[in-house]
């Protein structure tokens, strides 16, 4: 099983960050959306694989698991949701502004470029 | 000691948060009155924090009366005390700027967004666990996303993108060195994974040399050390001046992750993995005082120049912090509080200079002669000395502490050559950036920029004036930042005031 988990984890990563280097806002979007799948189940499986056992110590339960990571996982699901939904408006303001969604923002490279010839027409 | 000291500054900004949104009822004028009352207790508080810091003791503060580590904790040092008094000043003065100037009636909610970013940034100082510190980083740079792109714009949303997109990268990298080192180490309390780092078994020591890489890299982000720092210029050259002026304590605030996560756990106590850190951060603290040099050569307008001293003065931190000695930390505290006051100064400098060039801006080319230009053409030599480091004001003095310090390190002629040739450097272009402003004006005397402002101004000298404070009281301050570093030196101090602290009992 932890082979399993850890291919999961390391297949996932590895998507997050080929989409992350990628030239337009929305697959670097969906990067970080996997790159933090990934570190969720990975700050899951910090407190180490157990099955069918209760997080709340009881006397009579033959063992527990770690409630902690769970707690970590919660928090950090919550927050890269935020900053997901954050991320899409902003990549959504960008390509209005910017005119296309290229993280660079092309539009602006190509009116600079405009603007260089048109100087250079005019002296 | 058990006390209320290091929940207060995290508490006010959240309550005040919360108030200036109530004040909006009242429209602009109740919420900047509202704001600036707040920052200006902010600063009150804070002084009072330091001196309550000075009496020399940890002072904790357990969270719902949870014991360390079981619970989350806020220590009060004088070197936390230190960064929120100095987070408080500066807030004060670029608060005064943006309301004097109306930054805030460009958007909404500029002066919620403020507050909140006092809260992270004061949540990050004072916490003491590493989760939490992660809880406050993703405060602060909500808040600082928020305040980045506040007005709007084409280039300030471009380089904003940027700016959200590595941070939300090392927000996964962090959690990832988090899960491991709890992984390894079954805790996240800073000082209860420094006393456990002793226990660390060969096997595993690869493991959390890695984690604390990966720290590294995420508190990199923060700072913009190398080769991290592309995102900055982009994002603190558009945004606007006052938000600038503010974000000069951000890259500290990684710094200062630096110092408090590595410098605890890597401490004599890690036994083999002592200092595992320390090399690495010096040659990236020499390589990129270098390369922001290079950059404030290169930079073509005076608000870029400005972003990349900003990167000069984190590296030299990087190099003070990477010589890792009581005095060396000591030197580089005093050329913090002078690197973060002048180079937000030097933001609102050029954004008043830019005003008054108009449709020039600040870009360094050949403009019609602008209002006032003698009168800012002075406070701009005297903050272009400061920034550089030449006698008599306070930067050099930051300087020659942090080479004192470095005398007798094995890298000591780099450190040198690194810190001086850079020095020389960020001289000729700011020397270069004056004339081009404020000599070489075109006949044409069409001015379109608008008048000097006369209050703005006023904040802008203010706010320098501290470099010759710095130098009048750099008795006082360096006795302080020694103690500072003595006290933080002193790990063992410091994890047995988290650990040995007992919960409150009630009746």
């Amino acid at each position: 099983m932890e082979w399993l988990i850890a291919i999961v984890i390391g297949v996932m990563t590895a998507s997050g960050i080929y989409l992350v280097l990628r030239a337009r806002t929305f697959p670097v979007v969906l990067g970080l959306t996997l790159l933090s799948y990934a570190v969720n189940v990975f700050l899951f499986v910090m407190g180490r694989l157990q099955i069918g056992q209760a997080a709340i110590i009881d006397p009579s339960a033959p063992g527990y698991t770690d409630p902690l990571p769970q707690a970590l996982v919660l928090t950090a699901i919550v927050i890269a949701f935020g900053m997901t939904a954050f991320l899409i408006v902003l990549a959504l303001k960008a390509r209005s502004e910017l005119g296309n969604d290229h993280v660079d923002g092309m539009s602006y490279v190509a009116e600079e470029e405009a603007a260089k010839q048109h100087k250079a027409e005019q002296s | 000691m058990n006390s209320i000291w290091p929940a207060l500054p995290v508490l006010l900004p959240l309550l005040g948060a919360i108030l200036t949104l109530f004040a909006r009822l009242g429209g602009l004028q109740w919420q900047r009155a509202v704001n600036l009352t707040l920052t200006a207790a902010l600063v009150i508080l804070t002084s009072q924090t330091l001196l309550v810091a000075g009496t020399n003791e940890h002072q904790v503060y357990l969270l719902g009366n949870w014991l360390a580590p079981f619970g989350i904790v806020l220590v009060l040092d004088q070197l936390s005390a230190l960064m929120v008094l100095l987070t408080a000043v500066l807030a004060l003065f670029s608060l005064l700027y943006a309301i004097t100037q109306a930054t805030d009636e460009r958007g909404e909610h500029f002066h919620v967004l403020y507050q909140l970013q006092l809260f992270g940034l004061n949540g990050a100082f004072m916490t003491g666990d590493l989760f939490n510190l992660f809880v406050f980083f993703e405060v602060l740079l909500l808040a600082s996303y928020g305040l980045l792109l506040h007005g709007g714009g084409r280039l300030r949303t471009k380089g904003g993108l940027h700016y959200v997109v590595i941070n939300l990268v090392g927000s996964s990298l962090f959690l990832f060195a988090v899960g491991t080192l709890y992984g390894i180490l079954g805790t996240l309390n800073i000082a209860d994974l420094a006393a456990k780092m002793a226990d660390v078994s060969a096997d595993d020591q690869g493991i959390v040399v890695a984690a604390s890489y990966l720290l590294l890299v995420v508190f990199g982000i923060k700072a913009a050390m190398f080769p991290l720092y592309l995102w900055l210029p982009g994002a603190y050259a558009h945004t606007s001046a006052a938000v600038a002026a503010l974000f000069a304590i951000m890259t500290k605030v990684g710094l200062y992750a630096i110092v408090r996560v590595h410098g605890t756990l890597f401490a004599e106590k890690a036994g083999a993995l002592e200092s595992v850190h320390i090399d690495l951060l010096l040659w990236i603290g020499i390589l990129t005082l270098i390369l922001a040099a290079f950059g404030v050569f290169a930079g073509r307008g005076l608000k870029e120049q400005a972003a990349f001293l900003v990167l000069a003065s984190v590296a030299t931190l990087l190099i003070g912090v990477g010589l890792n000695t009581p005095q060396a930390l000591s030197a580089s505290l005093y050329y913090l509080i002078h690197s973060t006051l002048i180079g937000a100064s030097l933001f609102l400098l050029a954004d008043l200079i830019a005003r008054g060039r108009g449709s020039y801006a600040d870009r360094l080319r050949v403009a019609p002669p602008m209002a006032n230009a003698i009168l800012l053409g002075s406070v701009f030599l005297f903050s272009a000395i400061a920034i550089t480091g030449m006698p008599p004001l306070s930067g050099f003095f930051g300087k020659i502490l942090i080479l004192d310090a470095a005398l007798g390190h094995e890298l000591q002629v780099w450190v040198f050559s690194a810190v001086l040739i850079a020095s020389l450097l960020m001289m000729i272009a700011m020397a270069r950036s004056g004339s081009t402003l404020f000599y070489q004006v075109s006949s044409d005397t069409h001015n379109d920029g608008t008048a000097l402002n006369p209050a703005a101004l006023v904040v802008v000298i203010a706010l320098l004036l501290l470099s010759p404070a710095l130098v009048i009281t750099a008795g006082p301050v360096t006795g302080l930042t020694e103690q500072i570093a003595a006290q933080f030196t002193n790990c063992e101090g410091y994890i047995n005031a988290v650990l040995g602290q007992t919960a409150v009992t009630g009746k």
